[in-house]
């Protein structure tokens, strides 16, 4: 594998490092989320952290870099954070009135009875 | 010095892989096709993701137009999906 590195201050260097085991680290939280977590109300939340704050940082360590390798801001990755960072929470509504759509029409949900639970349980059948 | 930027990339990349991996095993497993849908949208970011580390990693700024159209094609297709899912058709 060739690595292409400019050579770079420490400061930078450690900036860059920092942002981006935050943000690998966050992702790695988010797909673990969304493969382990039980119901799909719980399981859509996964997805929102590695989105925002995880796409966040990557971009933000992006930025920095090549700013300090072209000499000159850089900061035309703050495009994919705004567009990101508008369309996340629609898709995610969407795919939400999607599921409680389905849910109640295959009964799958009751709304009738409280439950002890702070999510609708999905019933076993 | 360039190491430690050497180390936090190849980390940086290996977690998204994995994360990567782990929407691609919801994605086949998935028990109803909301749950697929959501694993396809994290997938698309995930992958967008991938890419901007691919440039950070050859120092090329031409990934980040990858980068930008990989995150408008995912929410295209994320919001068609979700609509279809809804009302079983996409355009009314």
């Amino acid at each position: 594998m060739i690595y292409v590195i400019e050579p770079l201050p420490l400061w930078i260097s450690v900036i860059v490092a920092i942002f981006l085991i935050l943000g690998g680290v966050i992702v790695f939280i988010g797909g673990l989320g969304l493969l382990r977590l039980p119901n799909f109300y719980q399981r859509i939340h996964a997805p929102a952290i590695a989105i925002t704050l995880g796409a966040g940082s990557i971009l933000i360590a992006s930025m920095v870099y090549f700013s300090s390798v072209e000499s000159r801001p850089v900061i035309h990755e703050l495009l994919i954070t705004i567009f990101v960072f508008l369309t996340a929470p629609i898709t995610s509504m969407l795919i939400m009135r999607a599921a409680v759509y389905r849910d109640l029409q295959d009964g799958k949900i009751d709304y009738s009875k409280p439950s002890s639970q702070p999510f609708p349980v999905e019933k076993e059948d | 010095m360039s190491s430690l930027l050497v180390f936090a990339i190849s980390f940086a990349q290996i977690c998204i892989l994995l994360a990567m991996l782990f929407c691609t095993i919801r994605l086949l497993i998935g028990p109803a096709a909301q749950d697929r849908i959501l694993a396809l949208d994290t997938l698309w970011m995930t992958t967008m993701l991938q890419a901007l580390m691919m440039g950070l990693r050859f120092s090329n700024e031409l990934y980040f137009e990858l980068a930008l159209l990989i995150a408008l094609t995912g929410f295209v297709s994320s919001i068609a999906l979700a609509k279809f899912l809804m009302r079983g058709e996409i355009i009314e």
